[in-house]
């Protein structure tokens, strides 16, 4: 019955309101240039989906390099920094200022100094998503409970010892969130890289699109990047319950 | 076994210091079991983490098992107040911890681990993580870890405070049947009388600001104790009566 119903009751929802955007579009005859109904968007898709779907491949080409590289270099960052406490101490607040620059405002910049190809997109994924995940990886990285740390001391531990069988799988819950933040980010940076650049990707498709007066093309577009970024993010949190399923057991 | 001579223990505080330990003389016998019992604040946990090596003496001289204390050692064991499970980790997996630590086969620990897990009643339980278990059994987890490696000396830090009062006397009566059938030399904290009295060879009464040893009171009652049967002897009232009046000189001053 509970399942029926944390599956059922998000489906009825949707469903819900795909129903009143498609009765509103024919009760008041708004046009398909203004506001396409659903069935448009379907069409449109219908139309070209060779193009959509080549288009999204280099969105999430991008997301997902951009996101790796961010990944792998802000995990090491967050590990380096936090293994003395003066340089965590000196670094953790230019972090906090960093993570709090409205990153996507540098994307006209990156053309300017990378061109126009992939380079400058995927550098602002890596922009945007970097500082949650350091952060995040900070704050796990130095959130061992002091019981844990003592019981790691009286059992004469090494450092590396500590370092993989406490510390680290201690920090794994938080640098998840950083990752959940971080991975929605990445499809954001992309878009806007696209937007500012549109030499490919989905971002291109809703510039190209308004230029051809194309609204439902630009919504089929909007369509795939919504279900991209949810997918994307159920991927990594699907990693998390798989990595960490005791942490939900012990937060919830 | 356990010499503690004129150890004095100061901490930086926001005016100046504050003594946790003012020359504190204790010896523990190999396999003796003392109590330490004294109210909150008095430096209980200080000495306990002094003798483990967790901490240094700001004056004094520890030995231990022959050997003057600088850093913590195998041949101690340490039990918090605290459960402190690895979260991810089965009880199975928790109580073989100091064997992963210690770089020992894990296989010859793993059946000394199901042995203990058994012991404390928790046959059923090793293959379950620290969130499906109570309070109590989480602290039993913790009490297999702590002996895992046959310990000389083990040093209990409130291991039971946070239990119920049921649990915690199932608790102690495990903890008096271990230690009968295996005597490692230990010192015990708690602030609870009828646990000290019911455990202990000898209890140590400490005073607050700063701590010094009070009093050390020989308990002299055959063993097995228990609370239930012994509670009704004299000579366990007269104790437990001897240590109240002891612990409330001590207290506000
Ligand atoms: N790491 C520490 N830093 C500063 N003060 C401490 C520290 N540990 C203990 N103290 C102080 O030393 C005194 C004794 O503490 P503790 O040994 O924890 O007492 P108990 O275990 O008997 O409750 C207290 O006044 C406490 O505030
Ligand atoms: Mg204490």
């Amino acid at each position: 019955m509970t399942r029926i119903r944390s599956a059922g009751l998000p489906l009825l929802g949707a469903v819900t309101a795909l129903a009143i955007w498609w009765a509103g579009t024919v009760v008041f005859g708004i046009r398909p240039f203004f506001l396409p109904a659903p069935p448009d968007i379907v069409a449109a898709f219908r139309r070209e989906p060779a193009y959509l779907l080549r288009e999204a491949g280099s969105t999430v080409a991008v997301t997902v390099t951009g996101f790796g590289i961010a990944v792998v270099t802000g995990l090491l960052l967050a590990m380096v920094l936090t293994a003395w406490r003066a340089l965590e101490r000196a670094t953790l607040p230019v972090l906090v200022a960093l993570n709090s620059v409205p990153k996507v405002a540098v994307a006209p910049l990156l053309v300017v100094w990378l061109g126009f190809g992939a380079q400058p997109k995927i550098v602002l994924v890596v922009l945007i998503c970097f500082f949650p995940v350091v952060v995040a990886t900070m704050a796990g990285l130095t959130s061992t409970p002091v019981e844990l740390s003592e019981l790691s001391r009286s059992l004469s531990a090494s450092v590396w010892q500590a370092y993989v069988k406490i510390r680290l799988p201690w920090a794994l819950p938080q640098m998840f969130v950083g990752l959940k933040v971080g991975i929605s980010l990445a499809v954001i940076g992309a878009v806007v890289a696209e937007i500012n650049n549109p030499t490919g990707g989905l971002g291109a498709v809703i510039v190209l699109s308004g230029t051809s007066f194309d609204t439902p093309l630009a919504f089929a577009a909007i369509a795939l990047l919504a279900l991209l970024s949810t997918a994307l993010f159920y991927l990594v949190a699907g990693l998390e319950r798989l990595l960490v399923p005791w942490a939900r057991a012990i937060s919830g | 076994m356990i010499v503690v001579e004129r150890v004095s223990r100061t901490f930086p505080a926001r005016s100046g210091s504050v003594a946790a330990l003012h020359e504190i003389d204790l010896t523990v016998a190999e396999g003796e079991f003392v109590a330490v019992i004294g109210r909150s604040g008095c430096g209980k946990s200080t000495l306990l983490r002094l003798i483990a090596g967790l901490l240094e003496p700001t004056s004094g001289t520890i030995t231990v098992t022959g050997r003057a204390v600088r850093a913590p050692s195998r041949e101690v064991a340490l039990m918090q107040q605290q459960p402190a499970l690895l979260p991810w980790r089965t009880a199975l997996g928790n109580v073989l911890l100091p064997v992963e630590m210690a770089r020992q086969p894990r296989a010859e620990g793993a059946v000394r681990a199901r042995e203990l897990l058994d012991a404390v009643g928790l046959a059923g339980f090793h293959h379950r993580h620290p969130y499906e278990l109570s309070g109590g059994m989480q602290q039993r987890v913790a009490l297999c870890r702590a002996l895992i490696q046959r310990p000389r000396v083990l040093l209990m830090d409130e291991p039971f405070s946070a239990l119920d009062a049921l649990t915690r006397e199932d608790m102690a009566a495990q903890l008096q049947a271990l230690h009968l059938a295996r005597p490692a030399t230990t010192v015990f904290v708690t602030h609870s009388i009828q646990e000290a009295v019911l455990l202990a060879d000898r209890v140590a009464v400490l005073s607050p600001r700063p701590g010094r040893v009070r009093e050390v009171l020989t308990i002299d009652i055959p063993r097995p104790r228990s609370l239930g049967r012994s509670a009704a002897l004299p000579a366990v009232a007269e104790c437990v009566a001897h240590l109240h009046d002891v612990l409330a000189e001590s207290g506000d001053d």
